[in-house]
C-alpha cells in the first residue's frame, strides 16, 4: 500500500469544514443550518481518523465513534426543534427562530 | 491506492460544493450521500474499515433518512424552493465566503509548512478499536449511551404537539 502524506488528508478535512462553515453562514433555511453542522462533524472526524492512521492507534476511531453519536442525538433534537418551529410560525426561516416562544 | 484517496478525495469536495449551493433540499440531500460515500471510501484506503461501514450506515442511512422523513413532514412546495433562491443573493454569502476562505488559506499555510512524514500504511483492526473503547474510555461510552438517552427523551418532548381540544362554547389547547 502506498503511503499517503498526512497533510493531505488533513488539507481534505480542512476543505470539508470550512465548505460547511461558509454554508451554516450563508444559508437562512434551518434545515441546511443543521445539514451543514453534520458536514462539519464529519471533517472534524475526517482529521481525527487520518490523525489516528498516521499513528496506527485506536484512539482516532475511538473518537470518531464518540463524535458520531453526538451527530445522531444532535440530529434529532435539532429536527424536533425545526417541527416546532414549522409548525409554530409556518416557516423555515432562522430569523424568525427568536419568536418560538418556549 | 493512492489514486483512490485523491477521486475520492475530489468527489467528496465537490459533492460537497453541491450540497452548499442547491436550493432544492432533497436534491442537496442526494448530493450529501455521495459526499458521504466518498469519504467513506477514504476512510477504507486509510485504514479503518470499520469506520467506513459505520459512516455508511449511520451518516448516509440514518441521519439522511431521518432528514428526509422531516421534509416529508413539513410538505415543501415550489414556493420554498423560490424563497431559498431569494434568500441565497450574491451579497450575501459573498462575504462569509471570502472570510472563511481566508481561514481555509491560513489553515493550509500550517499544514504545508509542518513537515510530517508520511502515513505507515498499516490499518487499524476494529478489534483494537472495541478492545480500546471498552478498556480505557469504557467512561466515554456511558457518558455517550446517557447523551443518546437525552436526545431521545428530548426529542420526544420538543417534537410533542399541542392537542386542540374543540368544545362547544370554548376553544383551549390542552398539552
Amino acid at each position: 500500500m502506498n503511503p499517503i502524506p498526512m497533510e493531505h488528508g488533513l488539507v481534505l478535512a480542512g476543505i470539508l469544514f470550512m465548505l460547511g462553515l461558509i454554508s451554516v453562514l450563508i444559508r437562512r433555511n434551518i434545515i441546511f443550518m443543521l445539514v451543514s453542522v453534520e458536514i462539519m462533524l464529519n471533517a472534524a472526524g475526517l482529521a481525527f481518523i487520518v490523525a489516528g492512521a498516521r499513528w496506527a492507534q485506536p484512539e482516532g476511531q475511538v473518537m470518531f465513534i464518540f463524535i458520531i453519536t453526538m451527530a445522531a442525538a444532535e440530529v434529532s433534537v435539532g429536527l424536533a426543534l425545526i417541527l416546532q418551529l414549522y409548525h409554530q410560525l409556518k416557516t423555515l426561516d432562522s430569523d424568525a427562530a427568536n419568536q418560538m416562544h418556549g | 491506492m493512492e489514486l483512490t484517496f485523491y477521486l475520492a478525495a475530489a468527489v467528496a469536495i465537490v459533492s460537497t460544493i453541491m450540497v452548499i449551493t442547491r436550493y432544492n433540499l432533497i436534491h442537496a440531500l442526494l448530493y450529501l450521500v455521495v459526499s458521504f460515500l466518498a469519504i467513506s471510501v477514504i476512510f477504507f484506503v486509510l485504514g479503518a474499515p470499520f469506520m467506513a461501514a459505520l459512516e455508511i450506515i449511520i451518516y448516509a442511512g440514518a441521519i439522511v433518512v431521518l432528514i428526509i422523513f422531516v421534509i416529508m413532514m413539513l410538505n415543501l412546495t415550489h414556493e420554498d424552493v423560490q424563497h431559498e433562491k431569494e434568500w441565497l443573493r450574491p451579497g450575501i454569502w459573498l462575504g462569509p465566503a471570502i472570510l472563511s476562505l481566508v481561514l481555509l488559506s491560513e489553515l493550509l499555510y500550517i499544514f504545508t509548512a509542518a513537515d510530517s512524514p508520511s502515513y505507515r500504511g498499516q490499518p487499524v483492526e476494529a478489534k483494537a478499536v472495541g478492545m480500546s473503547l471498552f478498556g480505557p474510555y469504557i467512561l466515554g461510552v456511558e457518558l455517550s449511551g446517557m447523551l443518546l438517552m437525552a436526545g431521545i427523551v428530548g426529542a420526544y418532548h420538543l417534537g410533542r404537539q399541542k392537542r386542540k381540544v374543540m368544545h362547544r362554547f370554548l376553544e383551549e389547547t390542552e398539552l
